[in-house]
């Protein structure tokens, strides 16, 4: 047993209190020693990359108990890849975060920024349901920590909404949990797969209703419509390094539908086989328009980049509800390139603020801001990047997804409704645009601060995967192709979680 | 004993539901704290109710509670509890900072400046957020 899948966890896990622990050393220690934690991460991440493309998954039993008894990490293509694109954000998050000072804001910045990282690791590796609500509460309770982080008015009343809805959403994970338990008698993801495989028909309506109460769960993580409005405050009102890591926090939710439900209930599942990829497509088509219009009418850049994350996460629930290999692969690209790009747009979205001075983020005719072509340019291209313009990977991805779609008996509904959709964000984008970087009004009070260029390498970083995705395309996509072919064949999964001995004893 | 069990979860999620949707802070509290209750009460049950059996397997009993689900709610209740104590102390933090317990906060303090205004006003006065800090 390779103990190589363990690390993403371990590292953040021991890194974090140790940061904790040296906190009386100072800040600067801190940063240091959290910085080279995050490489670290992103060092181990390119080589679990590389592990898991080799072929079959990797799984590491915790405690050496093997499934279906024990908690078994599982390290799949899916998994590694989700690993990755957490690392990349995190390092740039966290050099943002240093670079502007924003760390010093509040106590403990670095450690809850770990634990998150542990969070969110373990809950891309883990094999089991009840293993993955524990995760899921440690990179919440770190989130409600990070998303606070800084103080204010606007922020305390977003997190109190952000907590309260997420406390909900716990409850009725437990609630799914436990039916699933109560029926299947089994937590372990594989093992329930073959359980619903056998499934008598008397039985299937409570599985189904746990299961579409799952996606409920899963559902409010990734905001889903009617389950998307509190991410645009909380996101909006986030300090910037944050609400660039929360990019990823949707994405937690679409992965643990594609791993749970595309798992549990794929092709072997009876009746029950792929019964909630309507409900995707249906609530992904409303969440899109819903996104659309709140782009639009967005009064500030923060609410508006929130809004365009909204976008992203319909735009692949879309994929994901088309459920063919080839939607599923094209979801995958767009899910790296839309996650980094969003990431960065906040941090841009920052800059512009602290550029605007006391006029923020707000579309408001104000002062020139301190490198405003510079800073002017890259807006554009964060912005095409965005709402899918060529040349860029938003385009791509975009058109990936909408080809694949073509198969779709509701293609022409789905085209249409994208097509809307994207066409108002482009129109509502160069609004905002030219309203920040035209409509100048010389004698609003302007800021003297300069161009942190610290701060602004971390959004080049981030933005040069666009360029990355769309170079690379073809081994990127042939990469996104075979992590789909693994998630459409659930039995490789499966076999590999239960082939795996303990340590020690012979392989049966 | 099903029958009672099923009554209680059910009239403790009704509570915790109804408390929930309430505009203030402490009743939401309440309510998601009886929605705990019935959830750690729900998935005790899915390990069905058995009575008087030890949770290991014992030869001599001739039976067994499942210690899977015990296991559960042990973690349920201490999750469950720490988001308790966390939320309370947020719900005190938002009372002191936004001059009131709505949940929503829509209803604005009486020195408290609307969003669109916001801007404006600031212009004016600079070094009112630093002292906010």
């Amino acid at each position: 047993m390779n103990s190589l899948p363990f690390l993403p966890v371990l590292i953040p896990l021991i890194g974090g209190v140790i940061v904790l622990l040296i906190r009386q050393a100072g800040l600067n220690l801190q940063r240091l020693l959290s910085f080279l934690l995050v490489l670290a991460l992103l060092a181990v991440s390119v080589e679990l990359l590389h592990v898991a493309s080799q072929g079959s998954p990797q799984v590491y039993a915790l405690g050496n108990w093997v499934a279906p008894y024990g908690i078994v990490l599982v390290l799949d293509q899916l998994s590694a890849l989700m690993i990755f694109i957490t690392a990349i954000l995190a390092v740039g998050a966290l050099w943002y975060a240093i670079s502007t000072k924003m760390d010093a804001q509040g106590s403990h910045f670095h450690v809850l920024f770990q634990i998150q990282l542990f969070g969110l690791n373990g809950a891309f590796m883990t094999g089991d349901v009840f293993n993955l609500f524990v995760f899921f509460e440690v990179l919440l309770l770190a989130s409600y920590g990070l998303m606070l982080h800084g103080g204010g008015r606007l922020r305390t009343k977003a997190g109190l909404q952000y907590v309260v809805i997420n406390l909900i959403g716990s409850t009725l994970f437990l609630f799914a949990v436990g039916a699933l338990y109560g029926v299947l008698g089994t937590l372990n993801i594989a093992d329930m797969a073959n359980k619903v495989a056998l499934l008598s028909s008397e039985d299937q309506g409570v599985v189904a209703a746990a299961g579409l109460l799952l996606l409920l769960v899963f559902g409010i993580k990734a905001a889903m419509f009617p389950l998307y409005l509190w991410l645009p405050q909380a996101y909006a009102n986030a300090s910037a390094p944050v609400a660039a890591l929360f990019a990823i926090m949707t994405k937690v939710g679409l992965y643990a539908i594609i791993r749970v439900h595309g798992t549990v209930f794929g092709d072997n599942a009876q009746e029950l086989a792929f019964f909630y990829t309507p409900w995707l497509l249906g609530l992904g088509l409303i969440t899109i328009i819903l996104a659309a219009l709140g782009v639009m009418a967005s009064r500030g850049l923060r609410e508006q980049v929130a809004y365009l994350v909204l976008a992203s996460v319909a735009t692949l629930l879309i994929g994901i509800g088309l459920n063919t290999p080839a939607a599923l692969s094209a979801s995958l690209y767009y899910l790296i390139h839309s996650t980094l790009i969003a990431g960065g747009f906040f941090l841009l979205a920052d800059i512009i603020a602290r550029g605007k001075g006391s006029l923020e983020d707000h579309f408001k005719s104000g002062p020139t801001m301190p490198q405003a072509i510079l800073i002017g340019s890259t807006f554009i291209f964060a912005a095409i990047a965005m709402v899918g313009m060529p040349p860029l990977s938003g385009f791509f991805g975009k058109v990936l997804i909408l080809s694949s779609a073509l198969d779709n008996e509701y293609f022409g509904w789905i085209l249409t409704i994208v097509l809307i959709a994207s066409l108002i964000m482009i129109i509502a984008m160069a609004r905002s645009g030219s309203v920040l970087f035209y409509h100048l009004q010389p004698n609003v009070d302007s800021t003297d601060e300069p161009l942190n260029k610290l701060a602004y390498l971390a959004v080049i970083l981030l933005f040069s995967a666009s360029i990355v995705l769309v170079v690379f395309a073809q081994p990127i996509t042939s990469m996104t192709d075979s992590i789909a072919q693994q998630l459409f064949n659930p039995n490789h999964y499966i076999d590999s979680v239960f082939n795996t001995p303990a340590v020690g004893k012979v392989s049966p | 004993m099903e029958l009672l069990i099923a009554i209680v979860i059910g009239v403790l999620t009704a509570s915790g539901v109804f408390l929930t949707l309430r505009a203030r802070t402490f009743p939401v509290v309440l309510g998601l704290t009886l929605l705990a209750y019935a959830v750690n009460v729900f998935l005790f049950a899915m390990g069905r109710l058995t009575i008087g059996l030890p949770a290991v397997i014992n030869p001599a009993q001739g039976g067994y509670t499942d210690p899977l689900p015990q296991a559960l709610v042990l973690t349920a209740i201490v999750i469950a509890f720490g988001m308790t104590a966390f939320l309370i102390v947020l719900a005190l933090k938002s009372r002191s900072e936004l001059g009131n317990d709505h949940v929503d906060g829509l209803h604005l303090a009486p020195d408290e400046v609307p969003y669109d205004k916001k801007a404006t006003v600031k212009s004016q006065q600079p070094n009112k957020e630093a002292s906010h800090g």
